[in-house]
């Protein structure tokens, strides 16, 4: 799950790492208000959306006067942002993170993940800061730095200090970076993150030590022992058909594409997501009704796909292994009887119970078009792409 | 011959008493499964169709000779039953269940290292050799006992690939799901390893899919330590960047695990991929029977 910048800056807070100052606002009427808690300037003004790249898009921008801030807030509010993360529809800004500007001295990056092939927890740092870190990886991986972790073992002095020779940071600055790091690392640990990135880290004129900005990714499976981070879900940041589908249980994705596809798994999802384009259509969408489906669920998936007005026609391929195809069948029908079939569909099932199935879809009475198997589904979908 | 599963396999499940585990202990058995134990903590002394329930794996493992395990506790309860499992010396431990905690995974993976067991999955449909053993969730009735080894990260597409070699008279000698999540007990090179050693394998499919490069990893091994062919197919081709595709593994992060590269590094590992799920079972013919 992802989270805004200001509410991983609020679990900084918790973990007493240094964020700047700052005040978050719904409204362009309180940037006075916000203006005169933070009492000096210049400010930042960030606008709050789930996607990374606000700053090339506008979505970050300075001010040095109350006119200035009041009438950035005014343009940026409401605006459509458009990152290289957003996709072409953009993301609506309805939050601003008002924060203090900060006299810079120098930006440093640094990010916490885990490793999937080692089972480690990663720690990686450069001294590129403020830049896009995978271009630095591209372009001169020898600027990054990465130290692994033992989760059984966890952080130790050693790790911090490879760290801190990494970054070129002076005896000065080596307690404060300590503490940094291992609150970050027991932030990491106990708020079930799967990343964590601070891009830039930056070293003050002052010498002060500072995350100025905060990307925090929640792994989705451990939601249910972190009930604070939970209520901070933001669904304005979702599409309304993906918030409709996790209410039912079902894992969808928007795609835009014009053939609407429900199936069950996984990766035979997006193994038909691929048979629809090559069969020369768009997928509109990955549905995955999951091994225990039942027939509410069926129908709920049918009518979220049909409720997107871009799809033009239907593939439903099911392999019964513990969903039954008798079961699928009946939530098809019901579906088709309440929702009504306004776009041709394609039913392909294969499996446990499959020709009680087929007599249901066949006694329906109703115009579902049956595929013997894969290849002939994806036949009868390139017709109807064509059509 | 077969891999990790066979005759002798005893398996105990985990979780028996619940609606799945008592569910798929049952149909494990209906295919021929011996299936020995179960265990539920506080439910010892009863048994779910005639099979003893115990409190502990030790206790189930002392009593019934079990040496496979398959699990079906839930999300918060599948790391330790996984971690208990393995401190009771079980030689083989499947785990079912999806939703695991992926910093629970990071620590049951590195404690696993100090034990001889071996973690298939979790987040995975388990293990099956056609016609001696069924540990897992699939559809005992789509295989066919034979000479092709199977092995994916997906469930349901595993059935499809299974059911299609299987309508082409191509019998398998074992399919493993090794699971969807990002963080898994075996992986790609453990059971390709297994198949290019079993002497009753004669070639491998192997289903990949978006995220992480576990198969670029095993298609470099593909190259370096295989003589026996493999067939690949990698699902995700049309997902977009930066979502995660139901398995909490699938996911294509900052340009890497695209099914492109996946499939660029098989096919020059010399891997026969293919990109048509509706004609795998015909394509697989022609591989590995030369019969077009």
């Amino acid at each position: 799950m992802n989270i805004h910048e200001y509410q991983a800056k609020e679990l900084f807070r918790r973990y007493e790492i240094a964020a700047p100052a700052g005040q978050l606002i719904h409204s362009a009427v309180e940037v006075d208000q916000a203006l005169e808690e933070l009492g000096r300037f210049p400010v930042v003004l960030k606008a709050q959306v789930h996607a990374g790249g606000r700053g090339k898009a506008g979505g970050v921008r300075l001010a040095s006067s109350v006119e200035e801030a009041e009438k950035i807030a005014a343009e940026m509010f409401g605006m459509t942002l458009v990152t290289r993360q957003t996709g072409k529809t953009g993301k609506r800004v309805n939050k601003i993170l008002l924060e203090e500007g900060l006299d810079i001295d120098r930006e440093l990056y640094l990010s916490i993940l885990s490793d999937r092939a080692t089972a480690k927890i990663v720690i990686v740092v450069s001294q590129a800061g403020g830049m896009d870190i995978e271009e630095v990886a591209a372009v001169s991986p020898e600027k990054i730095i990465k130290v692994a972790i033992n989760p059984l073992v966890g952080l130790q002095p050693f790790h911090i200090r490879r760290l801190r020779f990494a970054l070129g940071l002076d005896k000065t600055n080596a307690n404060v970076f300590s503490s940094l790091v291992r609150g970050l690392y027991r932030l990491f640990t106990e708020k079930d993150c799967t990343m964590l990135e601070i891009n830039p880290l930056v070293i003050t004129a002052d010498k002060r030590l500072i995350a100025l900005d905060a990307k925090i990714d929640i792994d989705s499976s451990a939601l249910y022992r972190q009930p604070d981070i939970m209520d901070w879900r933001d669904e304005s940041e979702e599409n309304p058909l993906e918030i409709m589908a996790s209410r039912a249980g079902l894992n969808y994705i928007n795609l835009g594409g014009n053939i609407g596809n429900m199936v069950n798994g996984a990766g035979l999802a997006m193994a038909t997501m691929d048979l629809i384009k090559k069969a020369g259509a768009e997928p509109a969408n990955f549905l995955d009704v999951g091994g225990g489906a039942n027939a509410e669920m069926i129908e709920q998936g049918f009518r979220i796909i049909v409720s997107d007005p871009k799809v033009k026609g239907i593939l439903i391929n099911i392999f019964g292994g513990i969903l039954r195809c008798d079961v699928l069948a009946e939530g098809v029908v019901a579906a088709a009887r309440k929702t009504g079939i306004t776009v041709p569909v394609v039913i392909r099932m294969e499996g446990t119970n499959v020709e009680e199935g087929r007599r249901i879809l066949a006694g329906s009475g109703l115009n579902l078009i049956t595929a013997e198997n894969l290849a002939d589904a994806a036949d009868k979908i390139a017709k109807i792409a064509k059509a | 011959m077969s891999i990790f599963i066979d005759n002798n396999t005893r398996l105990l499940v985990q979780g028996i008493t619940g609606r799945e585990g008592s569910f798929h202990a049952s149909q494990c058995r209906r295919y021929g499964t011996k299936v020995v134990a179960g265990v539920t903590p506080g439910k010892g002394g009863q048994d779910v169709d005639g099979v003893p329930v115990f409190n502990t794996v030790v206790e189930a493992a002392s009593h019934t000779g079990a040496n496979c395990t398959l699990i079906f506790v839930p999300p918060p309860f599948a790391a330790d039953a996984i971690m208990e499992a393995a401190d009771a010396g079980i030689p083989l431990i499947i785990a079912i269940t999806e939703g695991v905690p992926a910093l629970d995974m990071l620590k049951v993976k590195n404690s696993l290292k100090f034990t001889d067991s071996r973690l298939v999955g979790p987040n995975c449909p388990g293990i099956i050799s056609p016609g001696k053993c069924k540990a897992g969730i699939m559809p005992g009735s789509i295989h066919l006992p034979g000479r092709i080894g199977v092995v994916s990260r997906s469930g349901t597409l595993t059935y499809e690939v299974v059911h299609q070699l299987t309508q082409e008279e191509i019998g398998q000698s074992t399919c493993i799901g090794i699971g969807g999540d990002p963080v898994i007990g075996t992986g790609f090179i453990d059971c390709l390893a297994a198949f290019e050693n079993d002497p009753e394998t004669d070639g491998v499919v192997m289903v990949g899919e978006i995220g992480g490069n576990d198969e670029e990893e095993a298609a470099a091994f593909v190259a370096k330590h295989m003589c026996k062919p493999v067939v690949g197919f990698v699902a995700g081709l049309t997902a977009p960047s930066g979502r995660r595709m139901g398995h909490a593994g699938a996911i294509v992060s900052g340009g890497s695990g695209t099914a492109a590269a996946k499939i660029d590094a098989m096919r020059q590992a010399g891997i026969h991929v293919c990109e048509d799920l509706g004609g795998f079972g015909n394509y697989c013919r022609t591989i590995f029977t030369g019969q077009t």
